[in-house]
Parts: C-alpha cells; sequence; structure tokens
C-alpha cells in the first residue's frame, strides 16, 4: 500500500526545528578526549629505545638524540604521513607519547609537515 | 533501431568512486553491459607484504573508509587462526558491537545515497543527519569517526565503561524510533515505492547463480548471511534473524537493508546487557607461524573474505582480499539489462559498491599482437612522464623528488 507523502509531514516540522549542521570553522565542534590526534612527546621519560619507529606503519616518527645532551631524546613526526593509529602510543614502554585533540594539521607545504613534537 | 554505445564512468558512475560501465543501449533500453574494473588500484596487498602484521591492521584498516572494522577483523581472524590463540569473550563482544555499529551507519549511509540517486534528497538529508547519531557513538567508543582501530591481534585495544553502555542504548531508542519511519517511508511513500519497484530484477536463481552476496542476495530470497552461516566474534551466541525479502528489486534491497538496522539494534542490546568479564588482549606472539588461513565476515556489503599465508616470520608472504563488491559486481551487468538508461545510477548503487576496495591489478592487452602484459608501479610513472611529455609538459626534471613513491 502507497501513501501520497508519506514524508511530506516530517519535512515541514523540520523547518521549524534548529538546523543539525554546525558552522565550522566558526563553531569548533569538540572531539572526544581520547581522540587519536596530533601526538605529544615527553622526553623526561623518552629512553630513545626507538620501538615507536619500528611499530609505526607509516614510517612517521623518528626519536633522535638532542645534541650536547645525555640521554635526552627529541621526536620527529611527519604529520602527512601519520596516521593517527595511535600505536606508537601503545607501544611504547614509557609512555612518553601521547594522543592529543588536535586535528587541524593540514598544511600548504609538504616541507613544513615535518615537526618536533 | 540501432544500437548505440554509452560509456558511464569512470568518474563516479553512482558513488563518488571510478568505475568504468559500457552499455549497449537500443533506445533508451540497456542490452548489454560490460563492467571494467582497474581504475583504482591501491597496491594493499603487496604492501601488506613489506609490514608487519600489527602494522598491516592499520593498513587493511584503510581498505575501506565504510568498513574499516570489518577488514581489520577479517585480518585479524586469520592472524589469530594461525597463531592458535582465542581472544576472549568481552574482546568478541566488543568486535560484534563497533561492527554493528559500522553496519548501522553504512547502511544509513545507503539509504542517502540511493534517495539522491533518485533526486529525493529530502530523504538523504534525513538518513545522514541521523547517521551523525551513530557517528558519534563510534568517536566516543574508540577515539575516532572512522578508522576506529579499535582491533589489535589478539583482542581490542579499548574498553566500554558503564557510562557508555548507558549512552550507547540510549541513542540505540533514537535510532529505533528513526529506523521505523524509515521502513514505513520505503515501503509506503510513492515516490519511492514507484520509483524502485520492478527496477534492477535479479532472480533467486539468477543470485545464486552470479554468486551475489550481502543484502542483494537477500532481497532476492537467498538466506545467505556469513553472520549465521560461519559465526565469528559473538554471533554464534547472539540471536538475531537474516532478513530477506521477496522483491528481487532494488526496492527489496532498499527494505532488507532498513530492516537489517532493527536486527542491529537487537544485537546490541543484547550484546550490552550480556557484555562479559575479562581481558581486552591475549598475548600473541610478534612471530606467526608458518600456515595458511582464511576468514570470512559480514560487511554491510555482503561477505568479506581474507586469505593469509605465514612463513613463520614478523610479515606475513601473502594476503588477499575478495571485497564483497566483486560478489555483486557480476550480478550488476545481469541487473542492468533490459533495463532503463535512466535506471542504472540507482541499480548500481542498490549493491552499495566499494569499488576502490575492489580493484585490483590492470592488466594491459595488446590486440594486434595478442599478448598481455602487467604495468607496475615504475612501468606507470615512466609511462605517466611520457605521456605528458608528449604534450609539452616534462615532469622528469623533478621526478626525483617522490622518487621514494611517497
Ligand atoms: S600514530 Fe601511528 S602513524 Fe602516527 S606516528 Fe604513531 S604509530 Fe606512526
Ligand atoms: S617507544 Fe617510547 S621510550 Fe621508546 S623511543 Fe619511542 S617514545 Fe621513547
Amino acid at each position: 500500500m502507497s501513501k501520497i507523502g508519506k514524508i511530506l509531514p516530517v519535512a515541514l516540522k523540520t523547518l521549524f526545528t534548529k538546523p543539525s549542521t554546525e558552522a565550522y570553522p566558526y563553531v569548533k565542534k569538540l572531539v572526544e578526549d581520547d581522540f587519536r590526534g596530533k601526538l605529544e612527546f615527553n622526553c623526561d621519560v623518552c629512553i630513545g629505545c626507538n620501538i615507536c619507529t619500528r611499530v609505526c606503519p607509516a614510517k612517521a616518527i623518528t626519536i633522535e638524540k638532542v645534541e650536547g645532551e645525555e640521554k635526552k631524546f627529541k621526536a620527529i613526526v611527519h604529520l602527512d604521513r601519520c596516521i593517527y593509529c595511535a600505536q606508537c602510543v601503545d607501544s611504547c614502554p614509557k609512555k612518553a607519547l601521547k594522543t592529543t585533540q588536535a586535528f587541524e594539521l593540514a598544511g600548504f607545504e609538504t616541507g613544513n609537515m615535518t615537526v618536533e613534537v | 533501431m540501432g544500437k548505440v554505445v554509452v560509456p558511464v564512468g569512470p568518474q563516479h558512475p553512482a558513488l563518488k568512486e571510478p568505475e568504468g560501465f559500457s552499455l549497449t543501449l537500443e533506445g533508451e533500453k540497456v542490452v548489454s553491459a560490460t563492467v571494467r574494473l582497474g581504475y583504482n588500484h591501491r597496491g594493499i596487498e603487496k604492501a601488506c607484504e613489506e609490514r608487519t602484521y600489527t602494522q598491516n591492521i592499520y593498513l587493511i584498516e584503510r581498505i575501506c573508509g565504510i568498513c574499516s572494522h570489518t577488514h581489520s577483523t577479517c585480518f585479524i581472524q586469520c592472524v589469530e587462526e594461525l597463531a592458535g590463540v582465542e581472544i576472549t569473550s568481552r574482546a568478541a563482544y566488543i568486535r560484534t558491537l563497533v561492527g554493528e555499529l559500522e553496519r548501522i551507519h553504512s547502511h544509513l549511509l545507503w539509504l542517502g545515497v540511493a534517495g539522491h540517486e533518485i533526486g529525493f534528497d529530502t530523504l538523504f538529508m534525513y538518513s545522514w543527519r541521523d547517521r551523525e547519531l551513530v557517528m558519534d557513538l563510534l568517536a566516543m567508543l574508540t577515539g575516532n569517526r572512522v578508522n576506529y582501530g579499535i582491533n589489535t591481534i589478539g583482542g581490542v585495544r579499548r574498553d566500554v565503561s558503564s557510562e557508555q553502555i548507558k549512552d550507547i542504548l540510549k541513542t540505540v531508542d533514537k535510532l529505533e524510533e528513526r529506523t521505523k519511519y524509515y521502513i514505513e517511508v520505503l515501503t509506503q511513500e510513492t515516490t519511492i515505492v514507484q520509483r524502485l519497484a520492478g527496477v534492477g530484477r535479479l532472480s533467486k536463481e539468477d543470485a545464486i547463480r552470479l554468486g551475489a552476496a550481502g543484502p542483494t542476495a537477500r532481497a532476492a530470497g537467498v538466506k545467505r548471511d556469513t553472520r549465521k552461516d560461519d559465526p565469528y566474534a559473538a554471533y554464534g551466541e547472539v540471536p538475531f534473524e537474516v532478513i530477506t525479502d521477496q522483491n528481487s528489486d532494488v526496492l527489496g534491497r532498499g527494505i532488507v537493508r532498513v530492516k537489517e538496522l532493527m536486527e542491529s539494534y537487537k544485537i546490541i542490546r543484547y550484546v550490552l546487557e550480556r557484555l562479559p568479564e575479562g581481558e581486552l588482549t591475549v598475548k600473541v606472539p610478534k612471530k606467526i607461524p608458518a600456515g595458511e588461513a582464511i576468514s570470512r565476515y559480514e560487511a554491510p556489503r555482503g561477505e568479506d573474505v581474507h586469505y593469509v599465508k605465514s612463513n613463520g616470520t614478523e610479515m606475513p608472504e601473502r594476503v588477499k582480499v575478495r571485497a564483497p563488491t566483486l560478489a555483486n559486481l557480476s550480478s550488476i551487468s545481469h541487473m542492468l539489462e533490459g533495463g532503463y538508461l535512466a535506471d542504472v545510477p540507482i541499480i548500481i548503487a542498490a549493491i552499495d559498491p566499494c569499488f576502490s576496495c575492489t580493484d585490483r591489478m590492470i592488466t594491459v592487452t595488446d590486440r594486434e599482437k595478442d599478448s598481455k602484459s602487467m604495468l607496475d608501479w615504475n612501468k606507470l610513472r615512466a609511462y605517466s612522464i611520457d605521456w605528458h611529455k608528449e604534450r609539452g609538459l616534462d615532469f622528469s626534471a623533478i621526478s626525483h623528488l617522490r622518487e621514494d613513491g611517497r
């Protein structure tokens, strides 16, 4: 049995409700607390074991020694390669890596996408 | 009347993915149709051979943006079988939960696309608005809206808390309310019924003969569902119905999908009420014992099949993926034949195709020499550089920039 305008009453009602869309980027849509965004690195606990580099599926993270300092490391992330899977976070034995809520990471030059985190 | 051959695609024949269709028309009627694959070969299977099993989860997950959990689960089931481990029931339940949420968002997405293809954008807007509810649930459970990354070899990476369970149940109630309405719309709204009934017919015999999968097969009355036929994750314990329909047309495929949503809500409620206690993961060694395994998974689009061959190292020797769209492509030409040109987009869309998941290697046939050859990455690169050079654009000078293929 078919009815004409089954969707019409709902369409009319919807005319008087608030829009469902959000005015991004003017209104920022918040992501979840444990969103897998840009990585954060804690250089105080990293032991330079390079496990993160080895497990990364996208060859996106490298750990380098800080010049002139004993046992101090920095993390270099290729934001354009990182697929934000957080496997490095899971695999790090010292919990030196963390994901953040930062997701607006696009850029205009590939050269600028490699950053120290 | 003379016959006219019309190429449809490769740019967006139905959905926003490339695939080529060559239609032979007599007036407005399609007398024959051929499908051409191979516009979006990404080399994922080959790339898997150079990555460890853990790395491959994330690569495999990216075969498809819609059924990402499908592919990662299907692959992991192979690896777990090879390693001889059994995941905990809690992990199996969480995999089932995410799998069903994925089915809901995929079917609601399809409903919108189908509405759009027949010019019924009101339906498209409503179903995509409601789809946001389930997208938010997935983001809450896994962190992200797509590519959830919930799976790991030997279990799942994130737990479900009791607050989350409450939120999910509340949203599922809302979604159920909306779905009941969509079932009414699909079965009663004249615009839809008259437009879709009798379009893209596929009889039960043909569906079996052509190896159709998923809702395409079920809408032809074939009771085929991997969740029932070869249960994985928690499906062996969860009661649910396999929805079939006798319409055997695009309308039937729509009805099967919306009714399946109701079953998904049932499954989710069952899973959340009986979520067993236990660990999330079991330990799996990095090196997987040599052997071969095959696993099947009921994706929203039909049966997905993965094959993994291990040689005892950390990396697989061979990975093979048979996405459900491939199973349904042979039915497509059959469904198009005898129909009208104007029905082509909705018939193609009705199998809910995912062309990029399906595409594989291109074979180039030289008709004069009657020889076949394959183009690998380097040959394709050289070909494209030459092609542009003939037209006055020289890329060879900057080609070193991208030598690593990234
Ligand atoms: S989040 Fe994933 S892709 Fe990004 S650096 Fe970590 S392991 Fe690599
Ligand atoms: S895995 Fe952790 S501790 Fe090891 S190098 Fe990476 S960040 Fe440092």
